[in-house]
Protein backbone atom coordinates (compact mmCIF):
# COMPACT_ATOMS: atom_id res chain seq x y z
CA UNK A 1 0.00 0.00 0.00
CA UNK A 2 1.51 3.03 -0.93
CA UNK A 3 1.61 5.93 1.59
CA UNK A 4 -0.88 8.38 0.12
CA UNK A 5 -3.61 5.48 0.11
CA UNK A 6 -2.47 4.54 3.49
CA UNK A 7 -3.16 8.45 4.46
CA UNK A 8 -6.31 8.40 2.51
CA UNK A 9 -7.65 5.02 4.68
CA UNK A 10 -6.79 6.29 7.72
CA UNK A 11 -8.70 9.17 7.14
CA UNK A 12 -11.42 7.11 6.15
CA UNK A 13 -11.28 5.38 9.49
CA UNK A 14 -11.68 8.44 11.23
CA UNK A 15 -14.62 9.92 9.28
CA UNK A 16 -16.71 6.60 10.41
CA UNK A 17 -15.52 6.16 13.78
CA UNK A 18 -17.09 9.71 14.17
CA UNK A 19 -20.11 8.60 11.91
CA UNK A 20 -20.72 5.68 14.18
CA UNK A 21 -20.10 7.23 17.14
CA UNK A 22 -22.91 9.93 16.43
CA UNK A 23 -25.17 7.25 15.19
CA UNK A 24 -24.67 5.19 19.01
CA UNK A 25 -25.95 8.61 20.02
CA UNK A 26 -28.86 8.71 18.07
CA UNK A 27 -30.06 5.35 19.04
CA UNK A 28 -29.35 6.15 22.76
CA UNK A 29 -30.90 9.34 22.13
CA UNK A 30 -34.79 8.00 20.41
CA UNK A 31 -34.54 5.11 22.98
CA UNK A 32 -34.72 7.44 25.89
CA UNK A 33 -31.57 6.01 27.13
CA UNK A 34 -30.23 9.55 27.65
CA UNK A 35 -32.63 10.31 30.29
CA UNK A 36 -31.66 9.16 33.79
CA UNK A 37 -35.20 9.00 35.18
CA UNK A 38 -36.07 6.61 32.21
CA UNK A 39 -32.97 4.14 33.20
CA UNK A 40 -34.16 4.35 37.04
CA UNK A 41 -37.49 4.19 35.85
CA UNK A 42 -36.34 0.27 34.97
CA UNK A 43 -34.53 -0.53 37.99
CA UNK A 44 -37.44 0.74 40.03
CA UNK A 45 -39.37 -2.91 40.25
CA UNK A 46 -41.41 -1.71 43.07
CA UNK A 47 -42.08 1.83 41.44
CA UNK A 48 -43.96 2.60 38.48
CA UNK A 49 -41.84 -0.04 36.35
CA UNK A 50 -41.14 1.56 33.20
CA UNK A 51 -39.86 -1.45 30.83
CA UNK A 52 -38.52 0.49 27.79
CA UNK A 53 -34.96 -0.02 28.96
CA UNK A 54 -35.73 -4.13 28.10
CA UNK A 55 -36.93 -3.02 25.05
CA UNK A 56 -33.72 -1.18 24.17
CA UNK A 57 -31.83 -4.06 25.36
CA UNK A 58 -33.77 -6.68 23.02
CA UNK A 59 -33.39 -4.72 20.21
CA UNK A 60 -29.42 -3.85 20.64
CA UNK A 61 -29.14 -7.59 21.20
CA UNK A 62 -31.40 -9.20 18.10
CA UNK A 63 -29.08 -6.77 15.44
CA UNK A 64 -26.15 -7.32 17.13
CA UNK A 65 -26.80 -10.93 17.32
CA UNK A 66 -27.50 -11.65 13.57
CA UNK A 67 -25.06 -8.53 12.26
CA UNK A 68 -22.18 -10.30 14.76
CA UNK A 69 -22.51 -13.81 13.06
CA UNK A 70 -22.68 -12.12 9.40
CA UNK A 71 -19.39 -9.57 10.17
CA UNK A 72 -17.34 -13.48 11.81
CA UNK A 73 -17.94 -14.70 7.90
CA UNK A 74 -15.79 -11.50 6.55
CA UNK A 75 -11.87 -12.28 7.04
CA UNK A 76 -11.20 -8.74 8.40
CA UNK A 77 -12.56 -5.61 9.03
CA UNK A 78 -12.48 -2.93 6.47
CA UNK A 79 -10.17 -0.81 8.57
CA UNK A 80 -8.38 -2.81 10.42
CA UNK A 81 -5.95 -6.17 10.21
CA UNK A 82 -7.68 -8.60 12.04
CA UNK A 83 -10.43 -8.86 14.54
CA UNK A 84 -9.52 -8.53 18.06
CA UNK A 85 -12.31 -9.80 20.29
CA UNK A 86 -12.65 -11.08 23.91
CA UNK A 87 -11.70 -14.67 23.77
CA UNK A 88 -11.46 -14.78 27.73
CA UNK A 89 -14.36 -17.20 29.22
CA UNK A 90 -13.29 -17.43 32.98
CA UNK A 91 -15.72 -15.47 35.77
CA UNK A 92 -13.50 -14.19 38.20
CA UNK A 93 -13.85 -12.29 41.21
CA UNK A 94 -12.55 -8.99 39.50
CA UNK A 95 -15.79 -9.30 36.74
CA UNK A 96 -17.96 -9.86 39.43
CA UNK A 97 -17.38 -6.96 41.79
CA UNK A 98 -16.57 -4.73 39.07
CA UNK A 99 -19.71 -5.37 37.44
CA UNK A 100 -21.71 -5.21 40.77
CA UNK A 101 -19.93 -1.67 41.35
CA UNK A 102 -20.47 -0.34 38.20
CA UNK A 103 -24.57 -1.53 38.71
CA UNK A 104 -24.32 0.36 42.32
CA UNK A 105 -23.36 3.74 40.29
CA UNK A 106 -26.04 3.16 37.40
CA UNK A 107 -28.78 2.35 39.73
CA UNK A 108 -27.65 5.61 42.01
CA UNK A 109 -27.76 8.07 38.77
CA UNK A 110 -29.44 6.66 35.79
CA UNK A 111 -25.76 6.77 33.92
CA UNK A 112 -23.63 4.70 32.38
CA UNK A 113 -20.48 6.03 30.44
CA UNK A 114 -22.29 6.44 26.78
CA UNK A 115 -25.46 8.16 27.92
CA UNK A 116 -23.49 10.14 29.87
CA UNK A 117 -20.56 11.25 27.37
CA UNK A 118 -23.80 11.95 25.04
CA UNK A 119 -25.72 14.08 27.72
CA UNK A 120 -22.06 15.83 28.30
CA UNK A 121 -22.28 16.97 24.83
CA UNK A 122 -25.90 18.11 25.43
CA UNK A 123 -24.48 20.35 28.07
CA UNK A 124 -25.95 18.66 30.89
CA UNK A 125 -23.88 19.64 34.02
CA UNK A 126 -24.99 16.08 35.78
CA UNK A 127 -23.28 14.41 32.88
CA UNK A 128 -20.12 16.97 33.10
CA UNK A 129 -19.81 16.26 37.20
CA UNK A 130 -20.25 12.42 36.90
CA UNK A 131 -17.50 11.94 33.32
CA UNK A 132 -14.98 13.88 35.55
CA UNK A 133 -15.52 11.63 38.17
CA UNK A 134 -15.95 8.59 36.11
CA UNK A 135 -12.57 9.75 34.57
CA UNK A 136 -11.01 9.53 38.44
CA UNK A 137 -12.66 6.35 39.02
CA UNK A 138 -11.09 4.72 35.94
CA UNK A 139 -8.22 5.78 36.40
CA UNK A 140 -7.97 4.48 40.07
CA UNK A 141 -8.72 1.05 39.00
CA UNK A 142 -5.94 1.37 36.22
CA UNK A 143 -3.83 2.44 38.54
CA UNK A 144 -4.48 -0.39 41.00
CA UNK A 145 -4.86 -3.04 38.76
CA UNK A 146 -1.39 -2.17 37.19
CA UNK A 147 1.52 -2.70 39.94
CA UNK A 148 -0.15 -6.17 41.39
CA UNK A 149 -1.48 -7.26 38.15
CA UNK A 150 0.38 -6.06 34.93
CA UNK A 151 -2.32 -5.57 32.47
CA UNK A 152 -1.74 -5.85 29.07
CA UNK A 153 -2.32 -3.03 26.36
CA UNK A 154 -5.55 -3.06 24.33
CA UNK A 155 -5.04 -4.56 21.29
CA UNK A 156 -3.54 -2.83 18.69
CA UNK A 157 -5.82 -1.71 15.60
CA UNK A 158 -4.55 -0.01 12.67
CA UNK A 159 -4.84 3.75 12.77
CA UNK B 1 -42.00 8.47 36.78
CA UNK B 2 -42.06 8.13 32.77
CA UNK B 3 -44.57 6.26 30.36
CA UNK B 4 -43.36 2.99 28.35
CA UNK B 5 -42.24 3.83 25.06
CA UNK B 6 -41.53 0.01 23.37
CA UNK B 7 -41.65 1.33 19.62
CA UNK B 8 -39.10 4.10 20.01
CA UNK B 9 -36.89 2.37 22.87
CA UNK B 10 -36.62 -1.03 20.17
CA UNK B 11 -36.10 1.31 16.97
CA UNK B 12 -33.50 2.86 19.38
CA UNK B 13 -31.80 -0.04 20.45
CA UNK B 14 -31.53 -1.42 17.39
CA UNK B 15 -29.93 1.21 16.12
CA UNK B 16 -27.35 0.61 18.72
CA UNK B 17 -26.87 -2.84 17.39
CA UNK B 18 -26.74 -1.53 14.25
CA UNK B 19 -23.67 0.88 15.60
CA UNK B 20 -22.10 -1.52 17.24
CA UNK B 21 -22.09 -4.19 14.83
CA UNK B 22 -21.00 -1.30 11.38
CA UNK B 23 -17.98 -0.82 14.28
CA UNK B 24 -17.13 -4.86 14.96
CA UNK B 25 -17.44 -4.32 10.39
CA UNK B 26 -15.24 -1.49 10.45
CA UNK B 27 -12.19 -2.12 13.46
CA UNK B 28 -12.74 -5.82 14.47
CA UNK B 29 -13.29 -4.37 17.78
CA UNK B 30 -16.31 -4.33 20.73
CA UNK B 31 -17.90 -1.05 20.90
CA UNK B 32 -17.79 -0.74 24.34
CA UNK B 33 -18.16 2.69 25.67
CA UNK B 34 -16.20 2.13 28.97
CA UNK B 35 -13.24 0.34 27.14
CA UNK B 36 -13.14 2.70 24.60
CA UNK B 37 -12.94 5.78 26.78
CA UNK B 38 -10.52 3.89 29.62
CA UNK B 39 -8.39 2.46 27.08
CA UNK B 40 -7.11 6.09 26.67
CA UNK B 41 -6.25 6.73 30.17
CA UNK B 42 -3.58 3.69 30.06
CA UNK B 43 -0.04 3.97 29.01
CA UNK B 44 0.79 3.41 26.01
CA UNK B 45 -2.42 4.00 24.69
CA UNK B 46 -3.31 1.83 21.60
CA UNK B 47 -5.46 3.12 18.46
CA UNK B 48 -5.45 6.20 20.33
CA UNK B 49 -7.04 8.31 17.23
CA UNK B 50 -9.60 5.52 16.65
CA UNK B 51 -10.95 5.92 20.19
CA UNK B 52 -10.80 9.91 20.27
CA UNK B 53 -13.30 9.75 16.93
CA UNK B 54 -15.74 7.43 17.82
CA UNK B 55 -16.23 9.55 21.12
CA UNK B 56 -16.10 12.76 19.86
CA UNK B 57 -19.00 11.43 17.21
CA UNK B 58 -20.20 10.69 20.39
CA UNK B 59 -20.46 13.48 22.28
CA UNK B 60 -20.90 16.27 19.17
CA UNK B 61 -23.99 14.20 18.62
CA UNK B 62 -25.05 15.43 21.69
CA UNK B 63 -24.92 18.59 21.33
CA UNK B 64 -26.77 18.27 18.47
CA UNK B 65 -29.54 16.36 19.67
CA UNK B 66 -29.56 18.96 22.40
CA UNK B 67 -30.84 21.44 19.36
CA UNK B 68 -32.71 19.43 16.95
CA UNK B 69 -34.26 17.17 19.56
CA UNK B 70 -34.00 19.01 23.11
CA UNK B 71 -36.86 16.60 24.65
CA UNK B 72 -33.97 13.35 25.04
CA UNK B 73 -32.38 15.15 27.96
CA UNK B 74 -35.51 15.84 30.02
CA UNK B 75 -35.31 13.56 33.03
CA UNK B 76 -37.47 13.98 35.94
CA UNK B 77 -34.96 12.16 38.34
CA UNK B 78 -31.79 14.61 39.84
CA UNK B 79 -29.77 13.16 42.02
CA UNK B 80 -27.85 14.88 44.54
CA UNK B 81 -24.37 16.35 43.40
CA UNK B 82 -22.82 14.01 45.78
CA UNK B 83 -24.51 10.84 44.91
CA UNK B 84 -23.76 12.49 41.16
CA UNK B 85 -20.07 12.16 42.42
CA UNK B 86 -20.37 8.91 44.11
CA UNK B 87 -21.80 7.23 41.55
CA UNK B 88 -19.35 8.53 38.60
CA UNK B 89 -16.57 7.39 40.69
CA UNK B 90 -18.09 3.94 41.16
CA UNK B 91 -19.21 3.58 37.42
CA UNK B 92 -15.49 4.50 36.30
CA UNK B 93 -13.76 2.19 38.86
CA UNK B 94 -16.31 -0.87 38.29
CA UNK B 95 -16.66 -0.79 34.53
CA UNK B 96 -12.32 -0.87 34.71
CA UNK B 97 -12.13 -3.67 36.90
CA UNK B 98 -14.88 -5.38 35.32
CA UNK B 99 -14.33 -4.99 31.82
CA UNK B 100 -16.97 -3.21 30.91
CA UNK B 101 -20.16 -1.56 30.93
CA UNK B 102 -23.85 -1.92 29.25
CA UNK B 103 -22.59 -1.58 25.72
CA UNK B 104 -19.66 -3.76 25.99
CA UNK B 105 -20.94 -6.48 28.39
CA UNK B 106 -24.81 -5.81 27.89
CA UNK B 107 -25.30 -4.97 24.47
CA UNK B 108 -22.50 -6.73 22.48
CA UNK B 109 -21.18 -9.46 24.64
CA UNK B 110 -24.61 -10.93 25.34
CA UNK B 111 -24.75 -11.16 21.61
CA UNK B 112 -21.40 -12.72 20.93
CA UNK B 113 -23.01 -15.67 23.66
CA UNK B 114 -19.97 -14.56 26.10
CA UNK B 115 -20.64 -16.19 29.48
CA UNK B 116 -18.79 -13.34 31.35
CA UNK B 117 -20.79 -10.81 29.77
CA UNK B 118 -23.62 -12.55 30.46
CA UNK B 119 -22.46 -12.95 34.12
CA UNK B 120 -21.49 -9.45 34.16
CA UNK B 121 -24.82 -8.09 33.13
CA UNK B 122 -26.44 -10.30 35.34
CA UNK B 123 -24.71 -9.05 38.45
CA UNK B 124 -25.12 -4.94 37.34
CA UNK B 125 -28.68 -5.51 36.36
CA UNK B 126 -29.37 -6.78 39.93
CA UNK B 127 -26.87 -4.55 42.04
CA UNK B 128 -28.64 -1.74 39.71
CA UNK B 129 -32.18 -2.94 41.06
CA UNK B 130 -30.80 -3.40 44.72
CA UNK B 131 -29.71 -0.05 44.75
CA UNK B 132 -32.80 1.85 43.38
CA UNK B 133 -34.99 -0.42 45.80
CA UNK B 134 -32.59 1.37 48.78
CA UNK B 135 -32.27 4.31 47.77
CA UNK B 136 -36.17 5.11 46.35
CA UNK B 137 -38.52 2.46 49.03
CA UNK B 138 -35.88 2.09 51.76
CA UNK B 139 -33.85 5.46 52.74
CA UNK B 140 -36.26 7.37 50.21
CA UNK B 141 -33.05 9.36 49.62
CA UNK B 142 -30.89 9.44 46.11
CA UNK B 143 -33.14 11.67 44.28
Amino acid sequence: MTEGSGGWRRRAAHVAAFCIGALFAVGLAVSGMTKPSKVVGFLDLCGAWDPSLACVMFGAVTVHFFAYRIVALQGSPLFSVTFSLPTRRDVDARLVLGAALFGIGWGLSGLCPGPALVALGGGSATALVFAAAMTLGMLGSIGLASPLNPTKPPPALSD
Amino acid sequence: MNDFTPVASLAGGALIGFAASIFLLSYGKVAGISGLYGGLLQRPTSSRALRVWFLAGLVVAGAGIRVLYPAAFVTSFRPSWLVVVVAGLLVGFGTQLGNGCTSGHGVCGISRGSNRSLVATATFMATGFATVFLAHHVFGGGR
